[in-house]
């Protein structure tokens, strides 16, 4: 049976026909879709969770594969990097069953902080690195993963793209099998990584390496077409339907192994072409160690390090090295200008009142991972920073510590992002006598990536009813004395207290009490409001909130500004404009 | 269609129905035993942002993307949204407009505009444009909800798929209990020529 799936779903359900037991991951684009689709479809037969970060979704992952199920650990390329601590060492543990970490990287930073190329782990690590370049191989390579990661006991790092991960195409399923496997045996060699055992795995570790470069050879992984012996192009992934779409007379290596590289297959294949070219996206991955082993080739001169590749950039590449004439590309249309739709805190947010506060307050604004980030853009442009999970509380911290700036800094992270590593950070702002203050806008869900739950919001992944992490008893328990609640609807008190904490010579927290609008569920509001045109002056502080509901009306005034008008179909009667509207042209009226 | 394979890139603005409008394309292409692929991004809170679907079919789809000058037909959900990509649209194209306005919020800061005449300035671009208030005729039909079947309707002229097949997969794709409102709203859309 065929169905349209795209390469997340593909994964999950690869991961499933091949015997999977265990996944976990912490949400992230481009990756959040695979453990969702586990848990919707195959949670009967595979164990699917949320973990608390990507750290602890790894090491959980390895403690199931130890345990002897296969297992599967997913999250957002920069996720890789939190889990990098146990990646590293695990590498020279290797594996019980099956163990296969997903990195979805995201080219073109659709949905992120960076883009960096994480098929490089697989290199730092010394693990192999597996490539699907459509659905089909999403699933199919599960299997070729599992299978890997038990032949050479080794953990096998699945590298998914945007374009992979979202991209549907047809793929043909088939029927789940499951392999026996034994549970937790004990190894203290293989397992207790001391010196003197890790030593020795370190060695294995390096033996390994040549045992899959000799596998690589060999594997259909690794596929050639021969095609017009003129033009040879080495590519992987999505660069790979790029580069057949652009050349599709050439002849190709396609590798599915994206590492250890097969460099006897590329050497001959290198000799039978005249010109080698390697198409790749992000970093020179296989182009530099091809030219190391001495083969000449031709990469990233064409084809650029910045931004996913796609049909026109791979075309211009080969236009550009003389291989095809200038009119192989169509004839470039003028753009229109079309005024940008910047992705905007919803109708409602809770988080618009803490920044329209904080605005008012004037004060530095570190920032997280999450919508509230939103708030950096105009017209709220309340937050100063955004580095990684986590980094607001020692943001803030660093910034009184270095002495330099008369503003405080006030922290501002997400009930997610604070769970997910933002504990740590603020015990370390009290062990080292910081007084910032530390503001938990907690709406109950991880938002960004499209509602998911967390250890604080008392659901699981599979739908089962938990005890929730209490983030005040937290707060108290690393040690802050002063953790109020506020109503960030309410401007005058969020202000006020915001004010006298901001002022406080002490570590203080303050936690929000509102949910988000739209998950897990969309809320409905028993009133809204409408403006009151005769009313209206058009001064534009309604317009100064960023609420999408409120809109330029019409009717403008005397001197020619617009008036407002609030959208009834996208008001959630939060209020907001209400409370800054100093005309009172902004009325309540039943939805 | 170049290559045998066809190219409809689908834009709108997010809440709009975009994705399932491509969705249901991709399955009669499937249905049809086409090979078919689609691309999106679904990234940051994306309520009120650009949204394009990119879909593709024929005997061998390799790219996920369609590429510039390469769209044999763009249906836009939103009528600015279609001129931000009419660029796109290969010579003899054909683009398919819905003709509500979304303005967006960023106008209030007075930097921005939405764009003036674009009916216009599509319709001197493109010989091949249809501009249909699906808005209306959702509206008449009692449901606005069925913008986007009567848009696939309208799609339906200009890209050779059987019509059987396409009432099938809005059929069995539509919210439960919507199938047959939804394949009204599809012939509705279908009769305008």
């Amino acid at each position: 049976m065929e169905m349209l799936l795209s390469g997340n779903e593909a994964v999950a359900r690869g991961m499933y026909e091949h015997g999977g037991e265990f996944a976990s991951a912490y949400p992230g684009t481009p990756s959040t879709e695979i453990l969702q689709t586990i848990a919707r479809f195959f949670k009967a037969d595979v164990y699917a969770e949320w973990s608390i970060n990507e750290k602890v979704a790894l090491e959980a992952a390895v403690g199931a594969s130890y345990g002897g199920a296969r297992s599967l650990a997913a999250m957002k390329h920069v996720g890789v990097n939190v889990a990098a601590d146990p990646l590293m060492t695990l590498s020279y543990t290797g594996v019980g069953a099956g163990l296969i970490l997903v990195s979805a990287d995201d080219p073109s930073l659709h949905s992120s902080q960076n883009e960096q190329d994480n098929r490089c782990y697989g290199k730092f690590a010394s693990i192999p690195v597996l490539e699907p370049a459509n659905s089909q191989e999403s699933l199919d390579m599960m299997k070729d993963a599992f299978e890997m990661s038990e032949k050479f006991d080794t953990p096998v790092l699945f590298r998914m793209t945007t374009r992979i991960s979202h991209s549907k195409g047809l793929v043909k399923i088939g029927e789940r099998r499951v392999n026996d496997h034994a549970g937790f045996e004990k190894n203290i060699a293989k397992y207790v990584m001391v010196p003197s055992n890790a030593s020795v795995r370190h060695k294995i570790v390096i033996e390994r390496l040549e045992a899959l470069k000799a596998f690589a050879e060999t594997t259909p992984l690794n596929k050639v077409e021969m095609g017009d012996r003129t033009i040879g192009i080495i590519t992987g992934s999505v660069a790979y339907q790029y580069a057949k779409e652009v050349m599709p007379g050439a002849s190709f290596l396609k590798l599915g192994l994206g590492y250890p590289l097969p460099m006897k297959k590329i050497t001959d294949f290198a000799r039978q072409v005249e010109r080698l070219f390697v198409v790749e996206e992000l970093e020179p991955f296989y182009e530099e160690q091809i030219l190391a082993a001495g083969i000449p080739c031709e990469g990233k001169k064409w084809f650029s390090n910045f931004m996913e590749l796609n049909v026109e950039r791979v075309r211009e590449g080969f236009i550009a090295a003389g291989v095809l004439p200038k009119s192989a590309a169509p004839a470039k249309q003028a753009e229109e200008k079309v005024l940008p739709r910047p992705p905007v805190l919803c109708p409602g947010c809770p988080h618009r009142g803490v920044s329209m506060a904080l605005k008012k307050i004037g004060v530095i604004v570190t920032g997280d991972i999450g919508c509230y980030t939103l708030s950096a853009l105009p017209p709220l442009e309340t937050v100063d920073t955004c580095l990684c999970m986590g980094a607001s509380i020692s943001h803030a911290f660093g910034i009184e510590k270095a002495k330099k700036t008369k503003k405080k800094a006030v922290a501002m992270i997400g009930d997610s992002t604070f769970l997910h590593s933002g504990i740590t950070a603020l015990a370390n702002v009290v062990y080292n006598r910081g007084t910032q203050l530390t503001i938990i806008v907690d709406n109950r869900i991880t938002a960004m990536t499209g509602g998911q739950d967390h250890p604080g919001t008392s659901k699981t992944l599979m739908g089962e009813k938990t005890n929730a992490v209490d983030l005040e008893a937290i707060c108290r328990a690393v040690g802050v004395e002063h953790v109020r609640k506020i109503d960030p609807y309410d401007q005058e008190e969020t202000i006020k207290i915001l004010k006298e904490e901001v002022d406080r010579p002490a570590a203080s927290v303050v936690i929000t009490t509102r949910p988000c609008m739209l998950f897990p569920s969309k809320i409905k509001t028993e009133r809204i409001f409408h403006v009151v045109l005769e009313k209206c002056t058009a001064c534009g502080a309604c317009f100064r909130i960023g609420c999408p509901a409120i809109s330029a009306a019409e009717e403008k005034n005397e001197k020619g500004r617009p008036k407002a008008l609030i959208d009834p179909e996208l008001c959630t009667g939060c209020s907001l404009c209400f409370q800054v509207c100093s005309s009172e042209a902004i009325e309540e009226v039943e939805n | 269609m170049k290559n045998g394979t066809t190219n409809v890139l689908i834009v709108g603005v997010g809440g709009q129905g975009v994705l399932l409008a491509s969705e249901m394309l991709c399955e009669v292409a499937k249905v049809l035993g086409l090979d078919t692929k689609k691309s999106e991004v679904h990234g940051m809170s994306q309520r009120g942002g650009v949204v394009t679907s990119h879909v593709r079919f024929g005997k061998k789809v390799y790219s996920p993307l369609i590429a510039e000058g390469e769209a044999d037909v763009i249906l836009g959900f939103e009528i600015a949204e279609a001129l931000r990509w009419v660029h796109y649209l290969r010579p003899g194209g054909t683009i398919i407009v819905n003709e509500q306005k979304m303005i967006p919020p960023i106008t209030t800061t007075g930097k921005f505009s939405y764009p003036e005449k674009v009916e216009e300035t599509i319709q001197k671009r493109v010989p091949k444009t249809t501009i249909i208030d699906a808005y209306a005729i959702a509206q008449k039909l009692g449901n606005t909800r069925l913008v986007n079947t009567i848009l696939l309707g309208v799609l339906s002229n200009a890209i050779d798929l059987e019509e059987e097949k396409w009432l099938q997969v809005i059929e069995r794709m539509a919210p439960k209990g919507t199938g047959e409102i939804n394949k009204k709203a599809f012939l509705e859309g279908r009769a305008i020529k």
